[in-house]
């Protein structure tokens, strides 16, 4: 059994961002670039898988400028088998264009599992998993803390907002992570050598006959309102008289 | 062009962030429906049917939606999508499962946790954990929509829109659900409390957690919320993380207690109307946010608060 693991290369996760003084974005010049911390997560599940003897081969996807090879080759020093770049150049890639480069992957990879972080720590936007097993008119099961394999279906625990809930899905399907899923391990030094030398495709979009214009204009990217903290209490009585006779919330 | 709404329910009466939501939709103009999917949810329905600014209630009562599946739901709402010009649904792991296949097959963009509507076609959003504020226009015939119940205050009770009963879709059977360990509890719900202690690493254990944030959650009628690292450590359940990627909350006063103050932990719970930080180390990126800080030991602070309240 093949599984997908598509990977994005975002803004590292402990980098504060600031905003471009013309409000045309986040400035992203001379700024630690790392793979999305659930797609890490996704890579570790697949790389598991297959150390289990349930998945034969772990491909890794990445849409996006040239510099995403490193974020391929990271995967790949995880365990990954194979890379696929999918050459985006600087063209700006909304959910929806990343769905449908991964429709066209996977319509030439076919895998039966494809295993996604369920959001990218730069938009926020939890889109791409589901809209990629809704073109492919598969099932899905997001947030999942926990995958289980057997019989040609996934038993999947997800986190959601009142608690767990377990699912089984046939296959193939998309499962995306979340955080309890496992702890991704770190690259060994010969396994990060070794990446060097694993398989790395290049193709593009018009090659796989995607329109990847973006559907959403960003008009402006502005600070969010800054909050006035700061300030400190003496102690737990002076604490409480602020709360009950200044703040008035107790 | 009218706008449809996706209740969040349990099938006996709606979820708060139903009521946000359409507290959004109304920003929009134009008719609202709302989609009640479920099973034996004519209860939910007529909830929906009293809200303030409903227009007509759809029900799709069938065992099919029983468990909220996001396959089915979406092929149901699909079935339905023609002639809106807007389709909501809160931000909640409900909303955010099944949503992203509507626009997928739709073949539009989804415009995820908005926060402000400043036109009909024009949003804003937070990106990089609220730390920017993305202003985004879509140009698509259809605006598939996640709303961000914590940015709209709810719409009351004051309706009393007709329910009209509609076809559900055929069942996908893709997906069964196996079982639900939901967190029981007579606290108040974390997304919709006033008040919320919230707990992290600095607690030590789930013991230790539950032997001093309990009494004090008790005496403010608080909901308990964590941190990643103390949901990671294992001292409580997933659903009580507040952050990023987990439960993002507003309430009039938020108690942080032992939580240092991750940007991802930030990003869940600055919106707060008064935020307390009792935390020993004084250089605790929490403390910029608080409004109130106290550099101290919780295990002494937290049982004098609790005598003080």
């Amino acid at each position: 059994m093949k599984v997908l693991v598509p990977v994005k290369r975002v803004v590292d996760y402990n980098v504060k961002v600031r905003v471009k003084a013309d409000e045309t974005g986040v400035d992203l010049a001379n700024v630690k670039m790392s793979m999305n911390p659930f797609d890490e997560i996704a890579v570790e599940e697949a790389v598991r898988l297959k150390e289990a003897g349930l998945a034969t081969e772990v491909v890794v996807v990445s849409c996006g400028p040239a510099a995403c090879q490193e974020t391929l080759r990271t995967a790949l020093a995880i365990g990954a088998d194979r890379a696929i770049l999918v050459d985006c150049g600087e063209t700006e890639l909304q959910p929806l264009a990343v769905a449908k480069l991964l429709k066209a992957v996977c319509a030439a990879e076919a895998p039966q599992l494809v295993v996604c972080g369920k959001q990218a720590i730069d938009d926020d936007a939890n889109q791409v998993g589901q809209m990629l097993a809704a073109l492919q008119g598969w099932p899905q099961a997001t947030f999942a803390s926990k995958l289980v394999l057997a019989d040609g279906k996934a038993q999947v625990t997800r986190e959601i907002d009142g608690g767990l809930e377990t699912l089984e899905i046939g296959l193939p399907a998309v499962v995306t992570t979340d955080l309890r899923l496992n702890e991704p391990r770190y690259a060994s030094l010969p396994n990060i050598m070794k990446a060097k030398k694993k398989p790395l495709d290049t193709t593009t979009p018009a090659t796989l006959g995607v329109d990847v214009a973006p559907r959403l204009k960003t008009l402006k990217v502005s600070e969010p309102p800054r909050r006035q903290g700061g300030a400190k209490v003496a102690d737990v009585a002076d604490l409480v008289n602020k709360l009950k006779n200044e703040a008035k919330v107790i | 062009m009218a706008i449809l709404v996706i209740a969040e329910h349990d099938h006996a009466s709606l979820k708060a962030a139903t009521r946000n939501t359409l507290a959004a939709a109304a920003r929009l103009g134009g008719d609202i429906h709302l989609l009640v999917a479920g099973s034996n949810a004519a209860a939910a329905a007529q909830q929906g049917a009293a809200c303030a600014g409903v227009a007509k209630v759809l029900l799709a009562d069938a065992p099919q939606y029983a468990e909220q599946g996001a396959e089915n739901v979406a092929a149901l709402v699909l079935s339905l999508a023609s002639g809106y010009s807007h389709i909501l649904a809160p931000a909640s792991t409900f909303g955010k499962n099944f949503m992203p296949r509507v626009a997928a097959l739709l073949d539009v963009a989804q415009i995820s946790d908005i926060v402000a509507v400043q036109s009909a076609d024009t949003f804003v959003r937070p990106i990089y954990a609220g730390n920017a504020l993305a202003t985004v226009q879509s140009a698509d015939p259809v605006k598939v929509i996640t709303v961000r119940g914590t940015a709209f205050d709810p719409v009351a009770d004051g309706g009393s829109a007709p329910v009209e009963a509609v076809a559900g879709a055929a069942d996908s059977g893709q997906s069964k659900l196996l079982g639900r360990e939901l967190t029981v509890s007579a606290r108040p719900e974390l997304g919709a409390a006033k008040v919320i202690v919230s707990g992290g690493r600095g607690l030590g254990s789930g013991d230790k957690y539950r032997e001093l944030l309990e009494p004090l959650a008790d005496k403010l009628g608080a909901a308990l919320g964590a941190s990643r690292a103390a949901v990671d450590a294992g001292f409580v359940p997933n659903d009580f993380q507040v952050g990023q990627t987990g439960k993002i909350v507003a309430p009039q006063l938020y108690l942080a207690i032992g939580i240092s103050g991750a940007i991802q932990h930030l990003a869940g719970m600055k919106d707060s109307k008064v935020i307390v930080a009792i935390n020993k180390d004084p250089d605790a990126p929490i403390f910029q946010v608080a409004d109130y800080g106290l550099v101290a030991d919780l295990n002494e602070a937290v049982p004098q608060l609790i005598a003080a309240l």
